[in-house]
C-alpha cells in the first residue's frame, strides 16, 4: 500500500475517513456516557444512604 | 353485570351481549359529542387543502402527490382522534370498572376500538372522495383509494389502541402517542400510498392492497392482546 | 431446580459479575476492533467495483448488525421481565436502549456517506434504509416512554411492551433486501453457504462485528450496574457494594 494512496483512499477520502471518525466518536460517546451514568447512579445511592443514616 | 336481589354475586352477561353493550355505549357517547366527531374530519379536509395551497402545483403534479398527501392527512387526523379512545373513561374511572368487571378486557378493548374506527376511520373513508376530487385523483382510482384507506385506518386504530393504552393518563401523552404510533404506522403509509399511486397510474394495485390487507389482519389479530396488556400496565 | 437461573438474575450477583466482566470485554473488544480497523483500512485489497470506498463496510455493517442485535436484546429482556417478572430484564433493556440507538444512528450516517459515492445520493427511500430509520424512531419511542411514568416500574413495563411490539420491524429490515427490489446490497455474508467475499476482506469484517458486540457487552456492563443501583437503591446489599 502506498502512503499517498492510503490517506486518499483512492479518491474517496472525504467519505471513508469521516465514517471512521464518526464511528470513533460514537464509540467514545458510549464509553463516556456509560461511565457518567454509572457515576451519577453511584453518587445518588451514596447520598441516599447518607441521608437515611443521618435520619436514624 | 347485575347484582342479585338478595345481594348475590353479580352475574356476568354473555360475551356477545357484553360486546354489543360496550359497542353501543361507545357509539352513543360519540354521537352525543358531534363536535368531537367532526373535528378530526375537518382537520383531514383542512390538511389536504394545505398541500395544494402551499405548493401551488399544476393539476398533473397534484395527482402525483395526491396519494401521499391523502395518507399523511389521514394518519395525522387519526392520531388526533385516538386521544379520546381511552382518555375520558380513564379520567372518570370507568376504565377501571371495566377492567374489574370480570368480563374479558380484550373483548371490551375490541369493542371500543371498533367503535372508534367506525366514527373516525370509516368516516374518513366516506369523506375521501371529496378529498380525492380536490387532489385531482381520477375517479377510476377511487375504489382502490377508499379500500386502502379502509384497511389502513382500521390498522391504524389498532396501532393507536396500543399507543393509547400505553400513554393514557400521562402528561403530554398525545406527543408520546404520536411518537409511538407513527414509526409503527410507516409501513402502512408506504403500502397505502403505494396502492393508491398504482391505481392512479393504472398499474395493478392488487398486490399492494393484498399487502395492506395482510398488515391489517396481522394487526387485528395481535394488537388486541397488546392493547389489553398495555391497559393492564397502565391501570394496575 | 431453577435456582441457578434466578441466582443469575439476582441484582447483587449481576452487579458483581458485570464489574468483573467489564475489563475482559474491553480488552477483547479493543483487540478485535483494532485488528479489524487496521486490516480493513490497510491490508484488505481494494474492491473491484468500489475501490477504497468499500472500506466503509468495516464500520457500517457491524453497526447495522449491532443495531438489530441490541433492539432484539432489549425486546427479549423486556419480555423476560414482563412474563417471568425477572426485574433485571428491565435493567438490561434500559441499559441497552441508548447503546442500540447510537449504533443505529451510526449505521444510518455511515450508510449515507457510503451511498453518496456509490449510488450518487446521500439518501434514498428504499426499504432497508427506511426500515432502519424506523428502527431509530422505535428506539427513541421506547427511550421516551420509560421516563414518562411517575412509577418507574410501570414505565419499565410499558417500555418493554412497546419494544416487543416494535420487534416486528427487525425481520423486515433484515429481509427487506430479499423481499423488495432494493438499491441496497443483498446478503453477502449472512447467508447459508460460502459468503461471497474473499477472506482478506471478510476476516476484518467479522472481527469488527465481533468487536462491536464485545464493545456492546462492555458498555452494557457499565450501564447495567448504574441501572441496578438506580433500581435497588434501598436494598441492604447496595450499602456494602457501593462503598468499595
Amino acid at each position: 500500500m502506498s502512503s499517498g494512496g492510503f490517506w486518499s483512499m483512492g479518491g474517496y477520502a472525504r467519505f471513508v475517513w469521516p465514517c471512521f471518525g464518526i464511528a470513533f466518536a460514537v464509540l467514545s460517546w458510549n464509553v463516556w456516557a456509560a461511565r457518567r451514568f454509572y457515576a451519577a447512579a453511584r453518587l445518588r445511592t451514596l447520598r441516599a444512604r447518607a441521608m437515611a443514616a443521618s435520619e436514624t | 353485570m347485575t347484582v342479585g336481589s338478595r345481594g348475590e354475586a353479580p352475574v356476568l352477561v354473555g360475551l356477545g351481549e357484553a360486546f354489543g353493550l360496550v359497542l353501543r355505549r361507545e357509539l352513543r357517547l360519540s354521537f352525543r359529542r358531534p363536535d368531537q366527531l367532526l373535528q378530526p374530519l375537518v382537520f383531514f379536509l383542512i390538511v389536504t387543502t394545505l398541500f395544494p395551497l402551499g405548493l401551488s402545483v399544476q393539476l398533473s403534479l397534484l395527482r402525483e402527490m395526491a396519494p401521499g398527501v391523502l395518507w399523511v392527512a389521514a394518519l395525522l387526523s387519526s392520531l388526533l382522534s385516538l386521544d379520546s379512545l381511552f382518555k375520558s373513561d380513564a379520567d372518570d374511572g370507568t376504565l377501571e370498572q371495566l377492567a374489574l368487571s370480570g368480563q374479558s378486557l380484550t373483548l371490551i378493548v375490541v369493542a371500543k376500538t371498533l367503535a372508534h374506527w367506525l366514527v373516525s376511520g370509516a368516516a374518513l373513508v366516506l369523506v375521501s372522495p371529496l378529498v380525492g376530487t380536490a387532489l385531482a385523483i381520477p375517479t377510476a382510482a377511487f375504489a382502490t383509494m377508499m379500500g386502502s384507506l379502509a384497511l389502513g385506518t382500521l390498522t391504524l386504530s389498532w396501532l393507536g389502541a396500543i399507543g393509547a393504552g400505553l400513554t393514557v393518563g400521562l402528561k403530554r401523552g398525545n406527543v408520546l402517542l404520536s411518537l409511538i404510533v407513527l414509526p409503527l404506522a410507516m409501513p402502512l403509509l408506504i403500502f397505502g400510498a403505494g396502492a393508491t399511486d398504482r391505481a392512479i397510474s393504472g398499474t395493478g394495485a392488487l398486490g399492494a392492497l393484498y399487502l395492506l390487507a395482510a398488515l391489517c389482519v396481522l394487526t387485528c389479530t395481535l394488537a388486541p392482546f397488546a392493547a389489553t396488556a398495555a391497559l393492564r400496565i397502565t391501570l394496575e | 431446580m431453577w435456582t441457578w437461573f434466578y441466582r443469575l438474575a439476582s441484582p447483587p450477583f449481576v452487579f458483581r459479575v458485570a464489574a468483573a466482566l467489564t475489563p475482559w470485554f474491553v480488552a477483547l473488544a479493543a483487540l478485535t476492533i483494532g485488528y479489524g480497523v487496521i486490516a480493513g483500512l490497510a491490508f484488505a485489497p481494494p474492491d473491484y467495483q468500489q475501490g477504497d470506498a468499500f472500506r466503509i463496510i468495516y464500520v457500517h455493517v457491524p453497526s447495522a448488525w449491532l443495531s438489530l442485535f441490541a433492539y432484539t436484546t432489549m425486546a427479549v429482556a423486556g419480555a423476560i421481565a414482563l412474563i417471568w417478572r425477572i426485574k433485571i430484564g428491565h435493567a438490561v433493556a434500559a441499559a441497552t436502549a441508548p447503546i442500540g440507538a447510537s449504533f443505529t444512528l451510526l449505521a444510518l450516517v455511515t450508510g449515507s456517506l457510503w451511498g453518496r459515492p456509490m449510488w450518487g445520493t446521500y439518501w434514498a427511500w428504499d426499504p432497508r434504509l427506511t426500515s432502519e430509520l424506523i428502527l431509530l424512531f422505535l428506539y427513541v419511542g421506547v427511550m421516551s416512554l420509560r421516563p414518562a411514568f411517575e412509577d418507574p416500574g410501570r414505565g419499565d413495563r410499558a417500555a418493554a411492551l412497546l419494544s416487543i411490539v416494535g420487534l416486528v420491524n427487525v425481520p423486515i429490515i433484515h429481509y427487506s433486501v430479499v423481499w423488495w427490489n432494493s438499491l441496497h446490497q443483498g446478503a453477502t455474508v449472512a447467508k447459508l453457504g460460502k459468503p461471497s467475499m474473499p477472506g482478506s476482506m471478510l476476516w476484518p469484517l467479522l472481527s469488527m462485528s465481533v468487536g462491536f458486540m464485545l464493545f456492546y457487552g462492555a458498555i452494557l456492563c457499565i450501564r447495567l450496574r448504574g441501572e441496578v443501583l438506580n433500581r435497588e437503591r434501598q436494598a441492604t446489599w447496595v450499602q456494602e457494594a457501593v462503598k468499595s
